[in-house]
């Protein structure tokens, strides 16, 4: 068994980046995720690994960074929360037409505009449907514990690197300030030059090889059949996703009449409001999401042929609850409820949400 | 002597750069951008780094540099070749990574991106073509774009009041400490192309030294959207430009190393 400590959401993802081989990180300050650079600044992995740290001028200058770098083959990431996700909107659609692979860690915050630093939920959409333009999709990861904050790190590079696509770890400021035991991943050795060339040397730019042609990497194709025909192929890469890569969790699920379907901090929420419905005599179980993309249709589809209704709790308006009622049809009322601008829900008021929104009406 | 006696290596003068591929270069009649490829491909091949160097293409004119020169390439969103850069650069120090943008690219949407790529004396090279206008998008106000200077989007000529003044970001790069090596040069005449591809070899040869940011602007023409014949254009920048963004070298530490500072006091 690894190293058990007791960490911040947001330092662990530090601590992975650097256990599991991560070649270099390049963000830029914001609350409520500025720990993961600082714990990375105070670790100095340079010394230690190799590992790049760099604090860029902007957001912007951070996902074009990861950019470079990504295109170079190198195993790279960056981190922000919400408005400078927005920030960062731009390069993630070019690293998503271009195909490269890359970690991008969102701490939400509550919005639209500044907001507030307090935790959210509302980038759902921005996270799974787009957030820069063109038809592309990330793969999203949405941790609920601190242990997944540091089991997501690998589990993101690895999907990344299969499928030549930017991967997120969806969060917010519950899970990036909380502390919790956490189990340290060990460390991996970072990848070397020649098993770059080895793996990636069809796509990588990192200087024209004898055995190999130059690589250009470039999201530009002034062609528009040529142009279609890579956004087919996007597509096809986002379909096997679906098939291959879909991550969720079932609570108490096998005798459920009624279902709360909640993904990161909201589901530890929904997890101690089954447990007060199942004081009460309700019989309720919870699905949790934890890829957000690809989205797990297939089990929510399957459970809303046996439970009399579902209720979708997150921290935002009704994001994701609009995915959970395309899969669920249209047999069974699917409700949400949702607190916003940084208010975290209490188990008790999702238990009355239930009550009042799937049970009493 | 028949044609075989002429055509005979031992009578070449001048050939066609073997990094140059055998793409027909898109860039209109008259455009400097040929030239400045062709001296890139040369100084490349030259220092024998066509295997270590990555090239980034901005958004702009050069937008298809990367179908020019026989070198890995990344392409980059507008103005974030300097980001996209540093990202190469940082994690394969080995490498010879340089950016090549135009004057709305660097100066306008990418400021941020070159000043403090520049500031942190990221070890690239920044190949800037100022031709004082957007070309691709057909001749709107740079932020380079002269006083009275007519554009698309300045109708009756720049004028200060309304759109403020040429940027001069040559000047401002000088200033920053992490830059090594800062000249502006031209390519409009045959002393003037020899004189930029020694520039351009000793950019290279200071990345490749380490020195951190080496900067060539090459001042140019855009006779497409000046408006000019393509010698009607370089007597207009002679003329016109010259005075402004005056060649020569603005700074040159090549030979010393990298300023340094005292620690603070506690």
């Amino acid at each position: 068994m690894g190293e058990l400590r007791l960490m911040k959401g947001n330092e662990v993802i530090a601590e992975a980046a650097i256990r599991c081989g991560c070649d270099g990180y390049f963000g830029y300050p914001i609350t409520p995720q500025s720990e993961i650079m600082e714990t990375l600044m105070d670790r100095e992995p340079w010394n230690e690994t190799g590992m790049v740290v760099l604090q860029a001028e902007s957001e912007i200058a951070s996902i074009h960074m990861v950019h470079g770098a990504a295109g170079s083959g190198k195993k790279v990431m960056t981190s922000s929360s919400s408005p400078g996700i927005s920030l960062m909107a731009e390069g993630i659609s070019y690293i998503a037409g271009a195909e490269l692979p890359c970690l991008i860690v969102n701490v939400q915050r509550g919005g639209p505009g500044l907001g507030t630093i307090q935790p959210s939920q509302a980038d759902y959409f921005q996270s799974t449907k787009g957030g820069g333009h063109g038809d592309y999709r990330l793969i999203v990861l949405a941790p609920s514990s601190v242990q997944e904050m540091n089991d997501f790190v690998e589990t993101g590079f690895k999907l990344a690197f299969k499928y030549r696509n930017p991967a997120m770890i969806l969060t917010d400021g519950v899970i990036g300030q909380m502390m919790e035991k956490v189990v340290l991943a060990d460390y991996i050795p970072r990848v070397t030059d020649e098993e770059i060339d080895r793996r990636h040397g069809s796509w990588v730019t990192n200087g024209r090889k004898p055995n190999r042609g130059r690589n250009i990497i470039t999201s530009l194709e002034m062609d528009s059949l040529k142009m279609e025909h890579n956004n087919i192929r996007l597509q096809d890469k986002y379909a096997k996703m679906e098939e291959e890569d879909v991550l969720f969790e079932e609570v108490q699920c096998e005798d459920a009449e009624y279902l709360l379907v909640a993904f990161g901090s909201s589901a530890r929420i929904c997890q101690k409001a089954v447990d007060q419905c199942r004081e009460k005599g309700i019989k309720v179980g919870l699905l949790r999401p934890i890829t957000l993309f690809p989205f797990p249709k297939k089990p929510i589809a399957a459970l809303a042929k046996r439970v009399k209704g579902m209720l979708v709790v997150e921290m935002n308006a009704g994001q994701m609850v609009e995915d959970v009622q395309l899969a669920a049809g249209c047999n069974i009322p699917v409700k949400h409820f949702g607190r916003m601008g940084g208010i975290i829900p209490s188990p008790a008021e999702v238990v009355e949400a239930l009550e009042q929104k799937l049970i009493g009406g | 002597m028949n044609l075989a006696d002429i055509i005979n290596p031992n009578n070449l003068v001048y050939e066609k750069p073997k990094l140059l591929t055998e793409n027909t270069m898109h860039y209109c009649p008259g455009c400097s951008h040929g030239v400045v490829h062709k001296l890139l491909a040369e100084v490349i091949l030259d220092l024998d780094i066509q295997e270590k160097t990555i090239g980034v293409s901005p958004v702009g004119c050069a937008v298809f540099a990367y179908n020019y020169i026989e070198i890995d390439w990344q392409e980059a969103a507008h103005g974030r070749a300097p980001a996209v850069a540093t990202g190469i650069a940082r994690c394969n120090p080995d490498k010879v990574v340089f950016t090549y943008q135009g004057d709305g690219d660097l100066a306008s949407i990418g400021a941020a991106e070159i000043l403090h790529a520049c500031n942190r004396g990221e070890n690239i090279v920044v190949i800037f073509v100022n031709n004082g206008i957007y070309g691709m998008t057909g001749g709107q106000m740079a932020p380079t774009t002269l006083i009275g200077q007519v554009t698309a989007t300045t109708p009756n000529g720049r004028d200060a009041g309304r759109n403020g003044y040429p940027l001069k970001i040559t000047e401002l790069i000088a200033q920053l400490p992490g830059t090594s090596y800062v000249t502006r040069q031209s390519v409009h005449t045959p002393a003037s192309i020899r004189k930029c591809k020694k520039a351009i070899s000793k950019a290279f040869q200071a990345a490749i030294d380490k020195k951190g940011t080496s900067f060539v602007e090459v001042v140019s023409t855009c006779n497409m959207n000046w408006k000019l014949s393509p010698v009607k254009a370089n007597e207009w920048m002679v003329d016109n430009m010259f005075p402004f963004y005056q060649p020569g070298d603005l700074k040159d530490s090549t030979k010393t190393d990298p300023a340094s500072y005292t620690p603070l006091k506690n």
